[in-house]
């Protein structure tokens, strides 16, 4: 049941519904029910899995909340009547001890993950080494579905028991209450990746019917929809043309493609986002924000900060530091200053980690090679920007222009050629067919393709690169506009008259403008498939 | 506190870390510098800081950071 679907709306309005009807104490259980309802339209097979998720974080997280406790409740009750030397030799027993019920919990859940998302493609890299080994033998694939948004429940779960183990709260007591932070709905497609903690304070409250959540929810769920359908599912027709015919569209199509899938992901993937925070505001729920206006960023790091943000602080968190501030990555920082000297020392930590952190993202978003090389590449980029740090703090000593609107500018256009460069791995078939690609913009590159009418052969239309076009330009306001504060809020101030003609607008566009009709694909949300 | 402030400002020798009480709600320190940061804690003060403590209130001033350090040099 996809968000933009005809069902999906039928239920939502019945969940909206009966949400305010029924008594207030019954308002978790029913967003649990319609959690497992939903999830049970994509298949009642994955069930297994979500279920087995749920349970064994669930009672990890019991088992660590209480080694903790006693931990704590012991070394108080012993704080000055045991030596320095003791108490520290009990901390050091009991962490270990919920060291490895966390390891447990992580390496059973990782490994649901790992086993569903990455066998076949381990096999078919077992495969290709055995073809140039000059082995006859070949491996057969399994036939294992991936669980819908497995990625992004597993990583829920794993955020929540490391919380526990860190004892930076209590385990939750009530499993079903756990079972619906897992499931929740709206989330469960593609994020974004909440924290316990945060998700918990709202929604597992009693709420009144509030109308101007009310309010501001349907408009979000709206906004959501005009940038899905009349955006995203619009453009994704002409980057399907360009990248499935690589034989054919190469140079400035190339360039073109890479233009249409920055914009087609952001409208679909921030499109998604809004749907779900929208739901969820309706409900009273609060869900932290994922992306913070990417396409203004002035350089890559900066962009990471601002995209997809619960899964790059999930990563940081609960990879990153803990991989760098490892006790044998910190000696083996020691060891490489006094080898190799301070400067090289000091960087080998966060480089390291910068590596596995990437490698991990790439192969969190799909399990091949491109998505790998995708990860690799972005890390590259960081840390290569990360080293001219001296330069740029040369250029902007000797030439002031870091304020200026234009070098702002052509920063922010900079990110967006880099970062959409960079995603044409996400697009192509293979790394070494993307690589071709991305040289024919340089090799192959023919400005008269762009005015020749073959744009046109695309599969949109004058009309669809109008609509595109008054998309782009509204995004854009809308963003800008966001720097000063909610664009809603804003609204509500403006004259009725106003309002309503905006709203009007909106919902007439999306049924107007919408890419339902013949030749297109009323197509999943691109993150769905990680 | 003086060794501490000696390694902040190896860092950023642009701020002023006796004052300065945002350095992670301002951005002034990114992930990069406090992966720095903890590892030459780890070689001066002999205090390795571990990944639960990486939270803004323990690192958005220098005074805050050499407390983390006196209560984790106790333990």
């Amino acid at each position: 049941m996809f968000f933009t679907s005809y069902s999906f709306i039928i239920f939502l309005s019945i969940i909206f519904l009966l949400y305010y009807l029924i008594p207030k104490r019954l308002q978790w259980p029913l967003l649990l029910i319609a959690s497992y309802i939903f999830y049970g339209f994509a298949g009642i097979k994955y069930f297994t899995y979500i279920v087995l998720t749920t349970i064994s974080t669930y009672i990890v997280g019991l088992k660590i909340g209480n080694l903790y406790k006693e931990e704590s409740k012991y070394l108080k009750e012993n704080k000055g009547i045991l030596s320095r030397v003791e108490l520290k030799e009990y901390r050091t027993t009991s962490k270990s001890i919920r060291w490895k019920w966390l390891l447990f919990c992580m390496l059973l859940n990782f490994g649901i993950l790992g086993v569903t998302k990455y066998t076949n493609f381990t096999i078919s890299n077992i495969n290709f080494i055995l073809a140039k080994l000059g082995s006859g033998r070949q491996l057969g694939f399994l036939d294992i579905a991936l669980p819908m948004g497995i990625s992004f429940y597993t990583f829920k779960s794993m955020g929540y028991i490391i919380d526990v183990y860190r004892g930076k709260y209590e385990p939750e007591r009530n499993i079903f209450k756990f079972a619906l932070f897992v499931s929740f709905f709206p989330q469960i497609i593609q994020g974004p990746i909440s924290r316990f903690d945060d998700l918990s304070e709202t929604l597992f409250k009693e709420h009144n019917f509030d109308i101007k959540n009310f309010n501001d929810g349907m408009i979000r769920i709206l906004w959501g929809f005009f940038k899905k359908l009349v955006i995203a599912d619009r453009i994704l027709v002409g980057v399907n043309t360009i990248i499935r015919n690589p034989d054919t569209y190469q140079g400035a199509f190339v360039f073109i493609g890479m233009l249409f899938y920055a914009y087609q992901l952001y409208a679909d993937f921030t499109g998604g986002i809004d749907i779900t925070i929208g739901i969820s505001q309706v409900l009273g729920i609060k869900i932290k924000e994922n992306f913070d206006r990417p396409y203004f960023s002035k350089n890559i790091a900066e962009y990471w900060r601002r995209w997809h943000i619960t899964m790059g602080t999930w990563f940081k968190d609960y990879l990153f530091y803990p991989i760098s501030v490892y006790k044998p990555m910190l000696n083996f920082s020691k060891y490489a200053r006094r080898t190799f000297g301070d400067s090289i020392g000091k960087r080998l930590p966060v480089y390291i980690s910068s590596i596995i952190v990437w490698f991990t993202t790439g192969i969190w978003h799909g399990a091949s090679w491109n998505f790998i090389m995708w990860g690799l590449t972005n890390c590259f980029v960081i840390l290569v920007s990360q080293e001219l740090t001296p330069f740029y703090n040369w250029f902007h000593s000797k030439f002031n222009v870091k304020d200026k609107f234009l070098f702002r500018s052509f920063q922010v256009v900079r990110t967006i050629l880099l970062m959409s460069a960079i995603r044409l791995f996400d697009c192509y078939r293979d790394v070494p067919m993307t690589f071709r690609m991305f040289g024919s913009m340089f090799t192959n590159f023919n400005v008269s393709d762009l005015f020749n009418g073959s744009l046109l052969n695309l599969g949109l239309s004058f009309a669809d690169y109008i609509v595109l076009l008054i998309g782009l330009v509204i995004l854009t306001t809308v963003s800008l506009i966001q720097r000063k504060g909610s664009v809603r809020d804003r609204l509500y101030k403006k004259p009725a008259i106003l309002r309503y003609s905006v709203y009007y607008v909106l919902i007439v566009s999306i049924i107007v403008f919408g890419a339902y009709g013949v030749g297109y694909d009323s197509s999943q949300f691109i993150y769905n498939q990680f | 506190m003086e060794d501490l402030l000696e390694i902040l400002e190896d860092l950023h020798p642009d701020i002023d870390f006796e004052t300065h009480e945002a350095l992670i709600d301002q951005q002034v320190l990114d992930s990069f510098d406090i992966v720095t940061l903890i590892a030459e804690i780890d070689s001066v003060f002999d205090v390795t800081i571990p990944a639960e403590e990486i939270i803004p209130e323990n690192f958005n001033s220098a005074k805050a950071l050499y407390k983390l350090i006196e209560r984790l040099s106790d333990y």
